[in-house]
């Protein structure tokens, strides 16, 4: 299933798989496929978190205390791919639980269970050799991170080897919340499309309906991460898919009307 | 076609690898940063005039040479190979980690980069850090669990007396691997402006080769320094190794010269489970940590696991990737000292030579005096005597009941 962006701006959600439990991770999940969400990204729960904030790095605690495996993640993907055909599933880690448990057959359980794509958040494009092999042998898209420091050459590279869409890091930093979207976005995506024909998602720091309507004037879609997850944190395991699913609605009002 | 060209698999002729090992796993927002680093790196490394500079403070301001010292009663009380202490400890800051801080604290200076951050276990790279920052007028952070803060507290204090900032990691294991983990997310955050000042031979690229070159000076005088007492190369080299920069900076003279053995001792900690130690080739397995692919102490879903030693300084999950490649080629052996030894090899050397060692380099003197007893009296073993004890004394009070 090749990712699409059916609205306008296209919504990209990212969930800790596990946190608070990989139950209340599907329920959410698919409670955020039908308040609008194109893309969910499943993240893998890790021990040493260092390209996320306090609120991604909590979450990431609770689901490893939980004994949330990569395995779980894709049996969880498998799950949510079943009930919903048409939603995007990324698969988003760190690279070490992916190479211990195998780089193919990472790539191959990933693909069998239904995941569009994979995002390595440590993992840049030179050292992608053998991922990206892996990956291209059961058609999973590949999704590489792109920076605002990232010199033209490097964007060059990572557009010639995403596939999917490209996801534009709005501002230097962990992920977290912010006041106001840095202008490093904007500048970022046009460069960006100099070299790619991809949708471009713009993430980090990206937590209410008036930054995604200010993303949307130049990116196919907003990336919504530690602003989920830590209405999850602050909500009961039951309440969190309709909490979600409001959020994520609420994201869109002002531009209900471009809904196609 | 990009011009940037993606190898299909890593391999030894890429920069910045060693053997399978090594390479940069990093978010790409350090990217740039990174190849700024090796590019000005490079360029300072040929010019005459930086070299000067750094030699005139390696000379003037941290004290080398460093003695080579022979241990005449520690060598007698073992019976066996004649043991030298290279005296690292006696450098200004008390440990090898001065060297890398002028080196990496002039590049930062060069570079333009006002703000220095680095991460610190035992504190003795944090104050090197701290004290490299006071002499060239740079704004330093220092990133420091807070289990370390609290068992090397002196440390802890130095700092913040030679001005710089001191901030606690309560994340993980609230040790170096956590510090290293929220240097980088600070230098991810303040990346055009701060120059990250990295402690060991660890790291993305260029780091680790960075800085094996600016300790490559211990083995450089060692072998020089030998040859003028016995005229002759050592039969072995002992360092300890947490992250491995004064094991590399020991080893690396000596790689070509295949009679010399060079082990590096790791922290046995308190027992062999999982959690107990930071023994990473007994126990580890090739993974990615922290921008370096090399062996990881990790679980079976490749969570990083905990680890345990007395030294603040060992107390980490992986090492550095050059050891990973001395390891697999067997070029170097590494072998682990538990925390008993080490306690005991800091009474050895106190009570015989009247010289404290830190509890990183007492795990280096256990391992030599288990082998030196094993060795003819005609052979010579060199210890990489890397940083001095008075840092440890809380420690040392309540585990000796001083």
């Amino acid at each position: 299933m090749p990712i699409r962006f059916e609205h306008k701006p296209g919504l990209v959600i990212y969930l800790t798989a596990g946190d608070p439990s990989l139950d209340a991770t599907r329920a959410i999940a698919l409670a955020a496929i039908d308040a609008g969400a194109d893309v969910i990204e499943l993240g893998v729960p890790f021990s040493d978190p260092l390209a996320d904030g306090p609120v991604i790095q909590r979450a990431s605690e609770r689901a490893l205390a939980r004994g949330t495996r990569l395995r779980d993640v894709l049996a969880l993907a498998k799950q949510l791919r079943a009930a919903r055909p048409a939603a995007g599933l990324v698969i988003f880690s760190y690279l070490n639980p992916i190479l211990r448990y195998g780089l193919e057959k990472f790539a191959e359980d990933a693909a069998a269970a239904g995941a569009d794509g994979v995002l390595a958040t440590d993992l840049i494009v030179e050292e992608a050799g053998e991922y990206l092999a892996a990956l291209g042998h059961v058609h999973l898209a590949p999704i590489f991170l792109a920076a605002p420091t990232s010199p033209d050459d490097r964007l060059e590279a990572i557009a010639a080897h995403s596939r999917g869409f490209i996801y534009a890091i709005s501002r230097t930093g962990i992920t977290g919340k912010q006041q106001s979207l840095a202008a490093d976005a904007a500048a970022l995506v046009a460069r960006i499309r100099r070299w790619s024909k991809l949708p471009v998602a713009v993430g980090f720091g990206i937590s209410n309906a008036q930054h995604v309507a200010q993303v949307a004037e130049f990116a196919d879609a907003a990336v919504i991460g530690s602003a989920i997850v830590e209405l999850i944190e602050r909500s009961t395991a039951e309440a969190a898919p309709g909490a979600v699913a409001r959020f994520i609605e609420g994201l869109r009002l002002p531009h209900a009307a471009l809904t196609r | 076609m990009a011009s940037i060209v993606i190898p299909a698999s890593p391999s030894e002729s890429r920069p910045g690898r060693f053997g399978v090992y090594g390479g940069r796993y990093v978010p790409e927002t350090l990217m740039a940063a990174l190849m700024e680093l090796e590019r000005e790196y490079e360029i300072a490394k040929a010019d005459a005039a930086f070299q000067a500079e750094l030699n005139s403070l390696l000379t003037d301001y941290a004290g080398r040479p460093t003695p080579l010292y022979f241990a005449k009663r520690l060598t007698e009380s073992l019976c066996g190979a004649k043991i030298y202490l290279k005296r690292e400890d006696l450098l200004h800051t008390g440990a090898h980690k001065i060297n890398n801080s002028l080196g990496q604290g002039l590049l930062a200076k060069r570079m333009g980069k006002k703000r220095v951050i680095a991460e610190t276990g035992a504190g003795q790279h944090g104050v090197a850090t701290a004290s490299a920052c006071a002499l060239l007028g740079l704004e330093c952070v220092i990133y420091m669990g807070d289990v370390d803060m609290e068992r090397q507290e002196l440390n802890v204090k130095r700092m913040r007396l030679l001005g710089a900032e001191v901030r606690g990691v309560s994340s993980g294991s609230k040790t170096l691997k956590d510090a290293i983990s929220e240097a980088m997310r600070d230098w991810v955050t303040n990346v055009r402006t701060t120059y990250y000042l990295l402690g060991s031979a660890l790291g993305a690229h260029p780091y680790p080769t960075m800085v094996r070159d600016f300790h490559r000076c211990i083995g450089k005088e060692m072998k020089e320094q030998l040859r003028a007492k016995e005229g002759r190369l050592p039969d072995a080299v002992v360092a300890c190794v947490g992250g491995g920069s004064n094991a590399i900076g020991a080893f690396y003279e000596f790689l070509g010269d295949k009679g010399v053995r060079l082990i590096g001792v790791e922290a046995g900690g308190r027992g062999s489970a999982l959690g107990e130690h930071a023994a990473r080739f007994q126990g580890g397995a090739p993974g990615v940590l922290q921008g370096t692919y090399s062996y990881v102490l990790q679980d079976d879903d490749g969570q990083i696991a905990l680890t345990h030693s007395v030294s603040a300084g060992l107390d980490y999950a992986s090492i550095g990737p050059e050891h990973a490649m001395l390891h697999d080629t067997g070029r170097a052996e590494y072998v682990s000292q538990n925390d008993a030894a080490a306690l005991d090899a800091v009474v050895k050397l106190a009570r015989t030579e009247g010289i404290l060692p830190a509890l990183e380099s007492a795990h280096a003197v256990a391992e030599a005096m288990r082998l030196a007893p094993k060795m003819a009296a005609s052979e010579i073993l060199v210890v990489n005597l890397s940083g001095r004890g008075d840092k440890d004394m809380g420690i040392l009070v309540r585990e000796l009941k001083l």
